[in-house]
């Protein structure tokens, strides 16, 4: 039996996904480990000794000062550089809802200088609706190769991607766009884009939840007659842990 | 994108001002701009928001540099330091406001950690919030405007035309202790009855002759003069929130004694039923039961009435807090929220509104706002909820917030032990939501919001959160537990010691702000904090759980023995009171009451004015009505997805826009689940106390049987919120609707395990009439579910099958919404009646569901079974071709809302199963098809749009 690899799962004060993130992690046949930022802090090298980083979703310091701001900050001030040092030594980075909206922050996504954002929904309300996406990057080592849809919850107030021209067209070039919302654009996001990857396709950041559907049971259409299994969230996860496992 | 503008970038040591703006998309602008036009204020064309972030220190370019950073996107906003007054003209109007001092403001709060983290070298922060308000309004347009839709009083400062007085908010603060003196009320036994009252009039103890008379004796036998603290102390303890004195009055009905009292009659019908899955009733915070060997289930819901009124956001937003801190000091892990909210017709002419009161539009677009603000934050899925209007509701509207909690290590709550700390562990204290209990149990008027401004507070769901981290799987690390609520420490620190007694020290707790009195931090109902008693040994293990997710704790004291509880400030002794009088020397209440006189006579026909409007016309009035509408805006604002727990949810159906009954959550890795369901009918309640109770229980049983849950294993809640109980008739209905109560949970063999009641809800307007609100009870009911996977849900399945009425309908049209829109007239209408049969129709139905042979199932209520069938319709994108009736019966078979009532969806087949295992009437309604239209039994088409249309366009 080989090991199951590590997932450093990173938590703020206000993070409130951890818990379900960790579940899907260990679906997906890793050994999820929940720190909190404070306890980052005291031990910055865990994540040398992880194989794969996760930053959860949630309202991480009760997005006072906007979404994942401060989240970033921390971040930044605990772990310098270990950050991206991780991805340079191959470690897929996930950010999910408040987690990609830190990524965008910290610089990670899409790349180097910040030229996207995550803005107010359209509707000016946070909304909390089942969505179906298209994993769409194979450049993204957690979407790539993925041939079926996933539908997942959204839940969020600031998910709509914003972006310039000259980033689109580099997102688009570099096959970045990872996620896209398919039927229902739900926030007003550019190119219905729902998530993003790095230039190295390691480090993706996404708004919707697919740690929220890892089971059959989970989804809303279930009790329909028509309804197949199928479009799980799990297999995002798995992709990641596969790429470390491989 | 441009960084943002810097006048100047000289390094200035004084006051400085960072605008941020949104570049574009301002949603919240625009939503403001819509509730001003709806409230009347045509001349306003555009509504512009700034932020402004106020702050004092050594500004260098580096600190400049890193706010920017942290506090502008330069893709979303625009960032300006320091930018040029704007001057108001004819055109254009500013209001500006600030939170007032104490008031939660996280953006100043996480402001400061930053400045303390990176260590900048600023001394002091404020925020602003600035409306530029664009069209031809008068001074008095904009003044109307900032009290009705922009600003509150209650927990804001604001000006027109000039930059509001900020209070600057210290980065680097220093210990801050309490400072005030005890002060000592010269009552003894020279006392006179009118003096008592001038003191109880003044600081607003809300304490009747006799327990003015009582207070003052004790003090006589104690042979001393009472501290300001112990008065306002008896005075929380004994108020109507805390101590339910008519719920644990004798009542005399016509004159006559009644035996007990409306809590007994409750308990003692839990004791009689003999569950054996309750673990604890009507004890402690919250109601306690077991449907699975291992796991516990703690049960809870609360109201939150008056300060929802004179701040929705905050008010709600506190309800929301205070009911999942019930489940913490019940020691379990909240694991869902549930609410029920009521609120005047949106419709409402502002000019109609009586002076004081906030317009419907404004406390529901606040309360949402606070409910979805808390339970998302704090990471609990909201899942269940109802919401309702109603003219009853205009000055009183009601906030229902209930919560479960989930254990696997549940150990029955001990008496702390002598020697055992007193630790108080959370948010800080200020002079937040003094006198909430007494302002709680007063009635309230167009001066209410001014003098209750220190009773409503924001909550802070985040540190409420790190309390629920803190105290997971902590069982074995405290005595016991009990939320700092209502009352404060008062209440909390009270309780545990009754019978045991404490010695504490308050000066040591950490304060919000200096200048606390004693008796202020004694009763502060500061939110987001516990109280625990803790074992010596455990207090290190604690204090190591609390320094990692980084709540702060005090220990303030221990337990004595002595059954005496000693408050010392600074030393000095502040509060000396027997605790044995504290919690029972109060006198008992006597009320009067007289029973209502319900009409219910049988057969009394179909009104003539609901039988004048076609079919067809009323089934589109009736699923356009408030009450009825899609809920669908209400519910996405809710996660109600968090935990991964939520298998049938609020809305069903393939486009997931179909109204459900119940809910059901499993957790991810369990085969079992709970089921939650709501019963609730005020205008049953108008008319007959007794039946709307029971058609509540009815209710609440049939949405969670509807789901799959098994109906011999559920638990009941109540939650009254009535007018005043001084009132001989409004108690009488409050008598008649606990014996319905008792009647239902006999006839279901449910028993109730908790309940709370909110009285007075009640408004004396300009003109001296007083406005209650309609009898509001809210049955929640909680039942297992054996299988998560054997659930069904609401919408319409396959074309081809039946759809089956089980119960009887009858002619009972009082408080229904047909009656609500055509009016009766003179003819009599009734209450629809219990239906006896109901307990063993709906174990047929869960047997049925349990073996898969039901496709959809729903419950039948408000609107009746024309609107039930277009819901499931709707849920399941079909159409329905109603089998035919008698055009004499027409009306009622489809609108009337006789209780007991559930509709099946089976294949052909399985008719005949379904006739012999269901007790009761079985009544084939329809079939389902393909073509999305409802054919009415009269024969009459309409187009599944056209419904879904109606039903949609409320707002």
């Amino acid at each position: 039996m080989t090991r199951r690899p590590m997932a450093l799962v990173i938590a703020a004060p206000g993070t409130n996904r951890d818990g379900d993130v960790s579940l899907a992690l260990e679906l997906a046949g890793a050994e999820p480990r929940r720190t909190l930022v404070g306890e980052l802090a005291d031990d910055p090298d865990l994540l040398t000794r992880s194989d794969l980083v996760v930053v959860a979703g949630g309202f991480s310091y009760a997005d006072a000062l906007g979404a994942g701001r401060l989240f970033a900050l921390e971040l930044e001030r605990i772990l310098a550089d270990r950050l991206p040092a991780a991805v340079e030594r191959g470690v897929p980075v996930l950010g999910i809802c408040n987690g990609f909206q830190t990524l965008v922050r910290l610089g990670l996504l899409p790349g180097a200088d910040r030229r996207v954002a995550l803005g107010h929904n359209l509707s000016g309300r946070f909304d909390c609706r089942w969505v179906r996406l298209a994993p769409v990057s194979q450049r993204c080592v957690w979407t790539r190769g993925l041939d079926d849809d996933i539908d997942c919850p959204i839940a969020h107030g600031e998910g709509r991607f914003v972006c310039d021209d000259a980033t689109w067209d580099e997102l688009v070039a570099n096959d970045q766009l990872a996620l896209i919302y398919r039927d229902h654009n739900p926030n007003g996001s550019r190119g219905d884009v729902a998530g993003i990857c790095d230039p190295t396709g390691l480090v993706l950041g996404l708004m919707p939840h697919p740690e929220n559907h890892v089971l059959p049971r989970q989804h809303p259409r279930r009790h329909r007659p028509d309804h197949h299994e199928g479009r799980s969230g799990l297999a995002l996860f798995r992709q990641g842990v596969a790429h470390v496992g491989a | 994108m441009s960084p943002p503008t810097v006048a100047s970038t000289t390094v200035v040591a004084s006051r400085q001002v960072l605008e941020i703006r949104a570049r574009d998309h301002d949603a919240r602008a625009r939503e403001l701009l819509v509730d001003a036009h709806d409230l009347g204020v045509t001349a306003l064309h555009e509504i512009r928001l700034g932020e402004l972030i106020v702050v004092e220190g050594l500004l260098d370019d580096a600190t400049r540099a890193a706010l920017d950073a942290v506090l502008v996107d330069p893709l979303l906003q625009i960032g300006t330091w320091n930018p040029p007054p704007v001057t108001p003209t004819d055109d254009l109007h500013i209001v500006e406001a600030t939170r007032l001092p104490g008031v939660t403001d996280p953006v100043t709060a996480e402001l400061i950690g930053v400045i303390r983290r990176r260590g900048l070298p600023l001394d002091a922060v404020a925020a602003v919030t600035r409306y530029e308000l664009v069209g031809p309004l008068t001074a008095a347009d904009v003044d109307w405007l900032s009290a009705k839709l922009l600003t509150n009083p209650i927990i804001e400062r604001a000006s027109r035309g000039r930059p509001v007085a900020v209070t600057m908010q210290r980065s680097h603060h220093e210990h801050q202790g309490v400072t005030g003196d005890v002060e000592y009320l010269p009552i003894d036994a020279h006392t006179t009855t009118d003096q008592l009252e001038a003191w109880n009039t003044q600081r607003g103890l809300a304490l009747d002759a006799a327990e003015l008379e009582a207070v003052r004796a004790y003090f006589v036998h104690e042979g001393r003069h009472p501290t300001d603290v112990e008065v306002e102390m008896l005075a929380q303890t004994w108020s109507e929130h805390c101590s339910h004195k008519t719920f644990r009055a004798e009542i005399s009905v016509n004159g006559e004694p009644r035996p007990g009292s409306l809590l007994g009659q409750l308990r003692d019908s839990t004791e009689t039923l003999a569950a054996p899955y309750v673990v604890s009733a009507f004890v402690g915070n919250a109601g306690i039961v077991s449907f699975v060997p291992g796991e516990t289930l703690a049960l809870k819901c609360e109201t939150h009435n008056h300060p929802s009124a004179v701040e929705p956001f905050g008010g709600a937003n506190t309800g929301v807090g205070g009911v999942i801190r019930d489940i913490l000091g019940a020691a379990h892990t909240p694991i869902a929220c549930t609410n029920i909210v009521c609120f005047g017709p949106p419709d409402t002419d502002p000019a109609d509104l009586p002076e004081g009161v906030f317009h419907p539009r404004r406390v529901r677009g606040g309360v949402i706002a606070g409910i979805a603000d808390y339970g998302n934050k704090i990471g609990l899925p909201t899942v269940a909820g109802a919401v309702l209007y109603d003219e009853g509701y205009l000055a009183n509207p009601l906030v229902y917030a209930g919560c479960i909690g989930l254990t696997h290590d549940y150990e029955a709550m001990a008496a702390p032990r002598p020697g055992d700390r007193v630790i108080v562990m959370g948010g800080r204290t200020g002079r937040d939501g003094l006198r909430g209990a007494t302002f709680s149990s007063m009635t309230m008027d167009a001066t209410t919001g001014d003098v209750a401004g220190a009773s409503v507070q924001i909550g802070d769901p985040i540190v409420e959160k790190l309390l629920i981290d803190v105290l997971r799987d902590a069982r074995h690390l405290y005595r016991s537990i009990t939320d700092c609520g209502a009352g404060g420490l008062s209440s909390a620190v009270g309780e545990m010691a009754e019978g045991v007694g404490a010695e504490v020290e308050v000066s040591e707790l950490p304060l919000k702000y200096p200048g606390l009195s004693p008796w202020e931090v004694w009763l502060s109902e500061a939110q987001e904090r516990m109280v625990l008693a803790v074992p010596p040994h455990q207090l290190d293990a604690l204090a190591q759980r609390c320094r990692h997710h980084g709540v702060e704790w005090t220990d303030i004291g221990h337990f004595t023995g002595d059954g005496r509880l000693v408050v010392r400030s600074h030393g000095t002794v502040v509060v000396d009171l027997d605790t044995e009088f504290l919690h029972n020397g109060r006198p008992r209440r006597h009320l009067e009451a007289h029973l209502p006189a319900p009409d219910r006579r049988q057969d009394a026909g179909t009104p003539s004015t609901i039988a004048a409007i076609p079919p067809s016309q009323l089934l589109l009035q009736l699923l356009a009505h408030p009450n009825l509408c899609s809920r669908a805006d209400v519910v996405h604002r809710y996660d109600h997805e968090i935990g991964g727990a939520t298998v049938v949810r609020p809305l069903v159906g393939v486009q997931g826009d179909g109204h459900g009954d119940g809910v059901v959550l499993a957790e991810p890795q369990a085969r079992h689940g709970v089921a939650i369901g709501v019963g609730v009918n005020p205008w049953f309640g108008l008319h007959d106390p007794e039946r709307m109770a029971l058609a509540a229980i009815d209710e609440a049983m049939r949405n969670v049987v509807a789901v799959g849950a098994d109906p011999d294993r559920v638990a009941l809640l109540d939650n009254f919120s009535w007018g005043n109980p001084r009132r001989p008739s409004t108690l009488g209905d409050l008598v008649a609707a606990v014996e319905g109560c008792v009647t239902g949970a006999h006839a279901f063999g449910a028993p109730f395990v908790s309940g709370k009641d909110s009285l007075n809800n009640e408004f004396t307007g300009a003109d001296r009439q007083r406005q209650a609100v309609p009898p509001t009870l809210v049955i929640t009911a909680v039942a297992h579910v054996p299988d998560a996977d054997a659930t069904v849900t609401a919408d319409a399945k396959r074309a081809g099958n039946l759809l089956v009425l089980l119960g009887d309908t009858s002619d009972e049209w009082a408080g229904s919404h047909a009656a609500l829109i055509a009016g009766v007239g003179e003819t009599p209408v009734v209450v629809p009646a219990f239906d006896t049969i109901s307990p063993q129709r709906y174990r047929a139905v869960h047997r049925l569901i349990a073996n898969g042979r039901v496709a959809a199932c729903h419950d039948v209520s408000e609107g009746g079974l024309a609107v039930a069938v277009a819901e499931m319709a709707i849920g399941g994108r079909l159409g329905v071709r109603f089998a035919a009736v008698e055009a004499a019966e027409m009306h009622a078979w489809l609108f009337a809302e006789s209780t007991g009532r559930l509709i099946v969806e089976i294949a052909p087949e399985q008719l005949g199963d379904l006739r012999a295992w269901v007790p009761g009437t079985v009544t084939v309604v329809g079939e389902l098809t393909h073509d999305p239209v409802l054919t009415l039994p009269d024969g009459t088409d309409v187009d599944l749009d056209a419904v879904r249309r109606a039903w949609e366009a409320h707002r």
